[in-house]
């Protein structure tokens, strides 16, 4: 198992690796550069110039990013000048991770739980609802759904804050927004895999043996029917922790979903690299989770002690 | 045989599925029982209702679509086709124990082979949990699984299909049920597998006495095991009596079909096998006269327009053919048919 860890971490290095290097050169194809501002005096420029390295061979910087990476420094924003990346991403990815676990949270329990009971009464009107419900949340896309929801709740009901993020009243709203669509398609996963696991004959010698519905659907039917659901899991969970543009720019929520668009514009070189870089990281690493999960439900893929 | 216990016995029992083509009779008319302690065959080609009829014994298969049109199935005088979904839980599992046809997908693969057989006993407040244990590797040890302890704490997809096919059966058996129904539990093994599950499978009649449904489409299989045979074609049983009477003195001409389309150890090197020709009839709008008359080469006029009725040949041996009819002309179906290779029929 450690083995099989150790040489997962290996080629996770070596994607990363991969990724930097690409990405680090595609910045620098980008037509413009960090420092376009007009208002900025010529002698300020070139001193920047200098303090940023720009001066120096392209190949020199690739080499000296990478030095500072290991050393677990990406650097200070050509933007926000005063701030170090890895400042940006401490002060703002709890905030994202935060709306993020939350929005996981609603997502996995009502999404097992509406494709379970679908396919359990399949063909059904509650069943037909769960599809429904399932086909909305995949297809309206989530700058929508925020909108409604805070319409709803926050202007026409005045039950909940429209926005900000400031205690658990707060969070409820983007939370749901955000969890809309990883329920839905967690939900129609769960229920197709549920119903193609009723079919297994393992489930028809469990009849046999006389076992309650309940213990046939808990024991037998769910266990074997969530890995396809786990599967989806790892890139989903990347993406919902690692923050969103459009949620956090609607309930103005000081993730880290802005920076993503921002650097870009911006061309500030070193945050696009500090958030590729995270952002890699962190769906590498949930994929391994996702790999390591597998063995624990399903014996068949349990890696050799 | 009359003075053994009768322990189950279907009346006339007609199993129907709805489909979206209409409602098919699968199951139409069949009517046996089995004894205390006896090992019954039901034999027949895929898709003439052998499957279906021992799953309505347990009511297994899945109600809706399939529901009971007619008839009784009093297993230890209770109707089976009366019962609440409680009662069956009872039945099942703990009276009636049953072995699938494929051990490799009819074990649950995340769950431990040991917690797989003592869940049978789930309902069963009064054992503990090491009683339950203690059953089950005696059950294991018992139909031949070494090495019980070890292959408790295993995953099914560590064993092979023999070992898997083994566990079933020491499923089937944990709760010392007085019948077993096998469906076909040897067809996805190999030959030398199959010789000694079936072994084990009379050993343990000999033993626990217990009665056994074994269904298969391997004449083989029949002649090494069964005490009694029905040959089941189209939804319908068209001949049932001891193995000898069926094998010896056989009475309708597709049984004689089957045992023309087997190889056995005398069949020569050059010898073609005679299948049946032509293919069973479709359920859907079952043929008026007898079922098999399209296929039959000895087919007459009434065959097609009216069902045959039962005739006895003797206290076991009956048999649904027109050909047993004093008017019929005599036919000998007891002779088996070779043809050399290149010979015309």
């Amino acid at each position: 198992m450690s083995k099989y860890i150790v040489k997962r971490v290996i080629a996770a290095v070596l994607t990363l690796l991969v990724l930097i290097t690409v990405v680090f050169f595609l910045v620098r194809l980008m037509p413009g550069e960090p420092f376009t501002s007009e208002k900025l005096n010529p002698i300020v420029k070139e001193n920047m110039i200098k303090y940023y390295g720009f001066d120096k061979p392209l190949i020199v910087q690739y080499f000296q990013y990478l030095g500072n990476l290991l050393k677990g420094n990406m650097g200070y924003s050509m933007k926000y000048t005063n701030k170090t990346v890895n400042y940006i991403i401490g002060s703002t990815f709890p905030y994202s991770a935060d709306l993020g676990l939350r929005a996981l949270a609603i997502a996995l329990v009502f999404g097992l739980l509406l494709g379970v009971v679908a396919a359990l009464n399949r063909g059904t009107r509650l069943d037909v609802f769960c599809v429904i419900l399932a086909i909305i949340g995949t297809s309206i896309p989530d700058f929508i759904m925020g909108a409604v929801l805070q319409y709803v709740f926050g202007l026409k009901l005045k039950v909940l804050p429209v926005a900000k993020w400031a205690g658990f009243k707060y969070t409820i709203l983007p939370s749901c927004a955000l969890a809309f669509y990883t329920m839905a398609s967690v939900s129609r996963t769960m229920r197709a895999s549920m119903l193609e696991v009723v079919q297994q004959d393992y489930i028809k010698t469990a009849r046999a043996k006389g076992l309650s519905n309940f213990r046939i659907t808990w024991k037998h039917q769910i266990r074997n029917a969530i890995m396809p659901v786990i599967t989806i899991m790892g890139p989903t969970v990347a993406a919902v922790l690692t923050g969103t543009f459009v949620i956090e720019a609607m309930y103005a929520i000081p993730g880290m979903g802005k920076y993503y668009v921002d650097s870009t514009n911006d061309n500030d070189y070193s945050m696009i690299l500090g958030m590729t870089v995270f952002y890699g990281a962190f769906l590498i690493f949930c994929n391994l989770v996702v790999d390591i999960l597998y063995g624990v439900v399903d014996p068949r893929v349990r890696i050799g002690k | 045989m009359a003075e053994r216990e009768k322990i189950l016995e279907l009346k006339n029992v007609v199993y129907s599925f709805h489909t979206y083509g209409g409602i098919v009779k699968a199951v139409r008319d069949v009517s046996f029982d089995l004894y205390q302690g006896e090992i019954l065959g039901i034999v027949g080609e895929s898709g003439c209702g052998k499957s279906v009829t021992a799953q309505c014994i347990m009511r297994l298969n899945p109600e809706p679509p399939g529901f009971f049109s007619s008839g009784e199935i009093f297993f230890k005088g209770q109707d089976i086709c009366k019962m609440t979904h409680e009662q069956l839980m009872q039945i099942r599992g703990t009276e009636i124990g049953f072995i699938f046809q494929d051990p490799m997908t009819s074990l649950n693969p995340t769950m431990r082979v040991g917690d797989q057989i003592e869940e049978v006993f789930i309902h069963d407040k009064s054992m503990t949990k090491a009683m339950k244990k203690e059953r089950a590797l005696d059950i294991m040890a018992k139909v031949g699984i070494s090495d019980a302890e070890k292959r408790y704490h295993q995953y099914p997809h560590e064993l092979s299909g023999g070992m898997k096919q083994r566990v079933m059966i020491a499923m089937a058996l944990v709760s010392k049920p007085s019948m077993i129904i096998c469906d076909e539990p040897t067809t996805s093994l190999d030959v030398t597998i199959e010789a000694q599950i079936l072994e084990l499978l009379l050993q343990l009649r000999k033993e626990m006495g217990t009665s056994i449904i074994m269904i298969t489409h391997d004449l083989g299989v029949i002649a090494k095991l069964c005490d009694r045979v029905l040959v089941m074609y189209g939804g319908k049983i068209v001949e049932r009596g001891m193995a000898e009477e069926v094998f010896y003195e056989t009475a309708h001409p597709y049984t004689q079909g089957l045992m023309n389309s087997i190889a056995g150890l005398e069949t020569e090197k050059d010898e073609v096998l005679t299948p049946i020709e032509g293919t069973p009839p479709d359920l859907f709008s079952p043929p008026v006269g007898c079922p098999f008359a399209a296929r039959c080469e000895y087919a007459m006029e009434v065959c097609h327009k009216y069902p045959p009725q039962e005739t006895d040949l003797s206290e076991q041996h009956m048999t649904f053919c027109w050909l047993q009819h004093e008017n019929a002309p005599k036919v000998d179906l007891t002779k088996k048919k070779t043809k050399k290779k290149g010979e015309q029929a």
